[in-house]
């Protein structure tokens, strides 16, 4: 707890210096447009009016941090969870295409690395092509992914939580894979003179001591899987969804609409980290380390 | 030799009249590599018996550990047998017939101390009650009872070496085999666990074969001193102690002790001559 609390001083910091970057490059983008249509009006409005509005225009080209506040704050607290305009209601729709994927992405991953470790052939056939599938952009067949599953009459959760399950199988793997080797030769010699099975070998030697590879992959997929996500539902044009809210902003021109959608997008991130964070400290401790 | 040999005669007949529970015959091995083989053991003919506290001493590199290693079934060898209880190694390893104690403590960081020591037991599927009972009865034997419940990060160098001992000697094998167990730790605690150690081999009735790099320590513990020389490694000298079983520390300021470490030391002065 106290660590926590020491934490919180350099991420205010940050955060602040954000805030302060963000207002300064809102004014530079936004005043432009105020100083034009000054011009054109043949008004000549002081400074500080142009920058005023320049913080509270209907469309600007990056609108203020408080209004984006402003924004979300309407479209949670204000807004029934019901309402096609919630936030937390589209939130919700890409968070369970996430945790979904998340999990597929999760078990996928470790099965793969159980494989690999455990099989020569596995590992000379496999690893390069888990490899080449990163190589593949994932805006460029997204596209054909959803279509192809909507052809065959999946659509909704499903196909953005398989994209999910592609973005966050890959850290997951790797890390795994790594992890369920990190075991000494003298460690593995151990359980060779007490002839252990493979199977005792895993879940006593390999399994515990993968675990802060595990958790570090876990934290990478899961911010992975909350954008393949929101990708999967830019391209069909999706109704609901935080993807399909920075789309129908993007239409419409709505940047509040866009800036909000992203804001709450890296929050859910941020808490997602987190929790996972908590998850691994939680697991440490079970697992006897300095508290 | 001779005179050693009819010195230590009583001795060896007790010896002679004890089965063979480790027998070396021509064994060799050797370790390709890439400037040239290694020849990390040359024709090594060894017995020890049941009740043998066997030490091995000589420089880095003369094939200790690997003969260490081809008695637990870790290497194979490339020519010659060795036979542990009668078996091969490896019916030897599956007959759980030897602990093995590596220079590292090795106890898994996230069990307690209780549950480093069941772990040998849960592998080889001891019951439950039993595996309680004999971690606590070799927690005792090691004096580490009362630490059951701590994680190694709470010991220090010298107990988890001593918690590492329980673990090999949970399961009753009648084989102990320890490469360099005490090499890491200071002098003062050293000499604590080698006198506990002796203590433990008199109340077990275990064979003992021991890795050292340190002269008093081979001849204080052992019964049979082994000396190795490097290159290829191979047996210079086995000397028999003339010491009692029952050694009280300052048996080392003893002639008779000091007869036997100069002894172990013209062996690998010996050895060494080879090389130059
Ligand atoms: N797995 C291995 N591969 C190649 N060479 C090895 C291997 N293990 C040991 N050796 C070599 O064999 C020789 C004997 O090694 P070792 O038995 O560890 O010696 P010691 O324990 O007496 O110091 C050394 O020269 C060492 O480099
Ligand atoms: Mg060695």
């Amino acid at each position: 707890m106290r660590r926590a609390a020491g934490d919180a001083g350099p991420v205010l910091c940050v955060l602040m210096a954000i805030l302060v970057l963000w207002y300064a490059a809102a004014a530079a983008l936004n005043l432009q447009w105020e100083r034009d249509q000054a011009e054109r009006a043949g008004r000549a409005p002081s400074l500080t009016q142009m920058l005023s509005a320049a913080m509270s225009q209907d469309r600007p080209v990056l609108p203020a941090p408080h209004q984006v506040a402003v924004e979300i704050w309407k479209t949670t607290v204000d807004k029934k969870i019901t309402s096609k305009r919630s936030l937390v209601y589209h939130s919700w729709v890409t968070l369970s295409a996430t945790l979904l994927g998340f999990a597929m992405g999760t078990l996928l991953g470790v099965l793969l690395a159980v494989g690999i470790v455990h099989s020569r052939a596995l590992d000379l056939s496999l690893m390069p092509w888990i490899i080449a599938s990163q190589t593949i952009p994932i805006l460029a067949i997204a596209p054909m992914i959803i279509v192809v599953l909507n052809a065959v009459g999946i659509s909704g959760l499903l196909p953005k939580a398989l994209i999910s399950t592609y973005l966050s199988f890959f850290p997951v793997a790797v890390g795994m894979v790594k992890g369920l080797r990190s075991p000494d030769a003298m460690q593995m010699d151990q359980m060779r003179t007490w002839s252990a099975t493979t199977a005792q070998t895993f879940w006593k030697l390999r399994l515990p001591s993968s675990m802060p590879y595990l958790f570090a992959s876990l934290k990478v997929a899961v911010a992975a899987s909350l954008v393949g996500a929101i990708v999967g539902e830019l391209p069909t044009g999706a109704v609901a969804g935080l993807g399909a809210r920075l789309l129908a902003g993007s239409y419409y021109g709505q940047t509040i609409q866009i800036w909000s959608a992203l804001v709450t997008a890296s929050i859910l991130a941020a808490a997602l980290v987190a929790i996972v964070g908590a998850m691994h400290r939680r697991v440490l401790r079970r697992m006897g380390a300095a508290a | 030799m001779q005179a050693q040999a009819s010195r230590t005669a009583a001795a060896s007949d007790d010896a002679a009249s004890r089965p063979a529970v480790i027998e070396a015959r021509g064994l060799s091995l050797t370790f390709p590599a890439d400037d040239g083989p290694v020849h990390a053991l040359s024709d090594v003919d060894l017995t020890i018996r049941k009740g043998d506290f066997v030490s091995f001493i000589g420089p880095s590199g003369c094939g200790k550990t690997t003969f260490l290693r081809v008695i637990a079934d870790l290497e194979q060898p490339t020519a010659g047998e060795v036979r542990v209880n009668g078996m091969t190694p490896r019916e030897a390893r599956l007959a759980r017939a030897y602990g093995y104690v590596f220079q590292a403590a090795g106890l898994y960081p996230w069990r307690t101390i209780a549950a480093n020591v069941r772990l040998p037991l849960e592998i080889m599927g001891y019951p439950r009650e039993e595996q309680e009972e004999r971690v606590r009865r070799t927690l005792e034997l090691v004096n580490l009872t009362g630490f059951e419940r701590k994680f190694p990060w709470q010991l220090s160098g010298g107990m988890q070496q001593r918690a590492s001992i329980a673990r090999a000697l949970a399961f009753d094998a009648d084989i102990l085999l320890m490469d360099e167990p005490f090499g890491a730790l200071d002098e003062i605690v050293r000499d604590h666990l080698n006198e506990q150690l002796l203590k433990l081999w008199a109340k077990t009735d275990k064979t003992i074969g021991f890795v050292t790099h340190s002269i008093p320590e081979a001849v204080y513990l052992s019964t049979r001193i082994v000396v190795m020389s490097p290159r290829p490694g191979r047996i210079i000298d086995v000397i028999e102690s003339t010491l009692p079983r029952e050694r009280p520390l300052d048996i080392r300021e003893t002639p008779e002790f000091l007869e036997i470490a100069h002894r172990v030391r013209e062996g690998l002065k010996a050895g060494h001559s080879y090389e130059d």
